[in-house]
């Protein structure tokens, strides 16, 4: 391998030395210390409360540097490029994650429900553990765990939901369009509209938990309840968390930042929002309508 | 294995005008972005876990050293198992071959530094926080985890205190090595210097490459899987729980998912290694390159399909013990194709035999000791005899101890005078060697007949007539524990007081990282250099 040194090429950007991913790991482990504790039977809300101040106080200057190197022109495309393969990278790992949720629901669904009726290997075990069990979705088990429940229609909520994630998909696009053609005030109202349709989902799916415990389906209704909330859930988070992303976002387009070439942060959050609202889609046919 | 702070100043290029040198002392390490210290970093923990798992497996084969209970009480042993595989996984091997990576993938490929600094940092720093909570179960309510690495349910909710700690210590460690993984991909796929194109890349930059990828696939299904536990016993839910509709066999499935893909991350950035040292040690081109590439994809998609085989004895269908069968010995065919390059790379070379070359050639032939060993838990039928015996602990710590843990070592002592611009001890490091090699197989080698003979794993106490080879088993294991010792007297002998070595190190070594100075400057290629 023959190299030789080319005296005219760009430099990449190495930040200079930094103490917030230290700060930053203090604060998550009180965090998660915190909340062991509470699991113990300890008394842990302060450290909790701590630690997540810590984490948010730490990000909130982490990324505030961020952002000025960004609006002072530090990066180059080369830089941008880092940016935008750790995000994709990121998301990914956040798919992956789903799937192992996912997994679960159709292992159950398809494998393991079924084989508690008996189905497979065709044992007659199952008669004379638990007969009268219909081994059919959606089910709790044959310990009739929780107490029976009923069940989230799907053309309610769930589909207003559905609507509002969808819309929320072509706004975010509508200001991406805006701001690639330089009108800020479009991509301001299709920011403030997406993060408006994303909190009106959050408020419909709470409405929506209040209602399923109402007919006593809970986190403890067996199989069904387990993966129907966990689901559900841990998406509910991610939505929360692509809402406050898009929000600093927002707060940002108003103060001037961002370019028509030059966005990457607003990228990377519509990209988190469409990823957000697949995993959505993949949720009402899975959990709700099949 | 730091090198002094004016040394580095001192060879930071004239032209590298906003970057500064590091910070003066202990700051240093705290608020690094530079991949050299943060790999360090790495290095220095992952050798400090060794230690202390290493020691967990020293009270393991103490109490195992004659029949009857001796020393300690079933209760703690069983903590000793299942912190030792614990430790050694994501404390030991995983961080040390985190740690080579950063150090030598920024100078392989030409680039500055890592693609995302301060991220990095925080992936290294982590670690620490997260281990001292697994480590610090062992002094809480219950004891430590005892119910074995691989968390299985019912038995691992019946933990203590240090359930919860378990669980959280999981997610913290996985949240480091996503990011770590991150971003060892943004910098291989962004920061390679002009002209050298991926099939020009050193074979250590591609395993790492697709390491990095099965990383990222896997870690947040482990995150589900404890998640779900997690909720099992606090949050009433039933994921694992066959009264609610749920299986605890689902676990395992989740858990190998994750698992069979964790065995290459442990062992495919060894393969990258043992590929850098061989060419230069046999004074020959890698042979096969693209072909090394190729077999390192195919294994990496196998190991996505083969989880099962953890799993022949739990009851699954027949036509899943097949498929998952013939799947993984499929995965002989990639991996043959490894040892055969190796062999073939070494074939008529001018070959010496330094330390590195040594551990290297003693991975070829231990690692592929435990590949055959692999295979023959791959078939079934046969599996129904070993499953949960000695055998499968002799077979896996043949890959993982003379298989990655020699790579490290390897890597250490190749890298070592780059590092530092300073030699190690030649005899002593080959002494090293052939005293780890003889009480590694005096350790592990017995383990297959005892395992065959049906001594179960796991266990604190076992029937005499297996007393004969698991006493030559500890004594083994005393020699190899000693012989670490002595790995780490020779490195920091080598740091404070070896004779200087040149740039190039090694003069049957190629590519980018000889080119830099040793040790090398502060940010590797400020410059990007220009690959024909």
């Amino acid at each position: 391998m023959t190299t030789s040194t080319s005296t005219d090429n760009q430099h990449y950007f190495v930040p200079d030395t930094t103490i917030w991913p230290f700060l930053a790991s203090i604060g998550l482990t009180s965090l998660v210390w915190g909340f062991i504790q509470i699991l113990n039977g300890n008394s842990g809300k302060f450290m909790m409360i701590a630690g997540a101040m810590v984490l948010f106080f730490t990000f909130f200057r982490w990324f505030g540097e961020v952002i000025h190197e960004s609006e002072s022109s530090t990066y180059s495309g080369w830089e941008d490029k880092s940016f935008r393969l750790g995000m994709s990278w990121f998301i990914f790992s956040e798919v992956m994650f789903f799937a192992a949720f996912f997994g679960v629901l159709f292992y159950a669904r398809v494998l393991s429900v079924p084989w508690l009726g008996g189905a497979g290997e065709e044992f007659d075990t199952h008669k004379w553990l638990w007969d009268t069990y219909q081994a059919t979705w959606p089910t709790n088990g044959p310990g009739n765990v929780g107490g029976d429940f009923g069940l989230v229609a799907w053309s309610g909520l769930p589909l207003v939901n559905t609507l509002l994630l969808l819309s929320s998909g072509v706004t975010v696009t509508w200001a991406h369009h805006a701001l690639k053609h330089n009108n800020r005030q479009h991509l301001i109202w299709g920011l403030a509209a997406t993060v408006a349709l994303g909190t009106i989902f959050l408020i419909c799916q709470g409405v929506e938990y209040a209602h399923a415990y109402d007919i006593n389906l809970t986190l403890g209704s067996g199989i069904y309840g387990s993966t129907f909330f966990m689901l559900t859930g841990f998406h509910g988070m991610h939505v929360l968390l692509g809402t406050i992303m898009l929000f600093v976002v927002l707060l940002r387009s108003m103060r001037g930042h961002f370019t028509a070439k030059n966005h990457f942060a607003f990228e990377a959050a519509a990209w988190y929002w469409h990823f957000v609202d697949v995993v959505w889609l993949g949720l009402f046919i899975f959990v709700y309508i099949v | 294995m730091a090198t002094s702070t004016t040394e580095i100043e001192a060879d930071i290029h004239a032209h590298d005008d906003h970057h500064h040198g590091p910070e003066p002392g202990l700051m240093r390490w705290v608020k690094t972005t530079n991949h050299k210290d943060i790999g360090y970093l790495y290095l220095w923990f992952a050798f400090s876990m060794l230690l202390i798992g290493g020691a967990m497996a020293m009270v393991i084969r103490l109490e195992l050293l004659m029949p009857g209970l001796q020393y300690v009480e079933p209760q703690f042993f069983n903590q000793m198992t299942t912190m030792h595989g614990l430790i050694m996984v994501f404390g030991a091997i995983m961080p040390a071959f985190v740690g080579l990576a950063n150090i030598m993938i920024p100078p392989m490929i030409g680039g500055p530094d890592m693609a995302l600094p301060r991220m990095n940092n925080w992936s290294f720093w982590i670690l620490p926080f997260a281990s001292i909570m697994l480590i610090s179960t062992l002094f809480v309510d219950g004891g430590a985890p005892a119910g074995g690495w691989t968390m299985y349910p019912p038995l691992v909710l019946q933990t203590g205190a240090a359930f919860p700690m378990l669980i959280f210590a999981v997610h913290l460690l996985g949240i480091s090595s996503i990011m770590g993984s991150i971003n060892i991909i943004a910098t291989i796929m962004n920061m390679r210097a002009p002209g050298m194109t991926y099939m020009k890349m050193p074979l250590f930059v591609w395993t790492w490459f697709i390491t990095a990828y099965l990383l990222i696939a896997t870690m947040p299904v482990l995150a589900g899987a404890v998640t779900m536990l997690l909720t099992d016993k606090y949050f009433a839910t039933s994921f694992f729980s066959a009264a609610g509709g749920g299986d605890p066999v689902m676990f395992q499935h989740i858990f190998w998912f994750f698992g069979h893909p964790e065995v290459y991350i442990l062992i495919l950035p060894a393969f990258g290694i043992v590929s850098q040292i061989i060419p230069t040690f046999a004074r020959k081109p890698l042979f096969g390159y693209s072909s090394m590439v190729y077999a390192t994809a195919s294994i990496a998609f196998l190991s996505f399909i083969v989880w099962a085989h953890h799993m022949f004895t739990v009851g699954l269908p027949v036509s899943a013990e097949l498929f998952f069968m013939f799947a993984t010995m499929l995965i002989a065919v990639p991996t043959g194709v490894k040892v055969f390059n190796w062999v073939s790379t070494m074939w008529k070379g001018s070959m010496t035999f330094e330390t590195p070359m040594l551990f290297s050639i003693g991975f070829v032939i231990m690692f592929t000791i435990g590949g055959f060993s692999g295979l023959m838990l791959a078939l079934t039928p046969v599996d129904f005899q070993y499953h949960d015996t000695y055998f499968v602990v002799a077979h896996f710590h043949y890959v993982l101890v003379p298989g990655a843990i020699f790579s490290v070592m390897a890597a250490a002592y190749y890298w070592l005078p780059k590092w530092t611009g300073h030699m190690y001890d030649e005899k002593l490091g080959k002494f090293h060697f052939w005293m780890s090699t003889i009480f590694v197989n005096v350790l592990f080698f017995p383990q297959h007949f005892v395992g065959l003979a049906g001594m179960p794993r796991r266990i604190p106490d076992y029937a005499v007539q297996f007393a004969d080879f698991n006493a030559i088993s500890s004594i083994g294991a005393f020699g190899f524990g000693l012989s670490q010792v002595l790995f780490a007297y020779i490195m920091i002998k080598a740091v404070r007081s070896g004779k200087k070595a040149t740039d190039q190190v090694w003069d049957g070594a190629e590519g980018l990282e000889w080119t830099l100075s040793s040790p090398p400057p502060y940010h590797s290629f400020s410059t990007q250099p220009i690959v024909k």
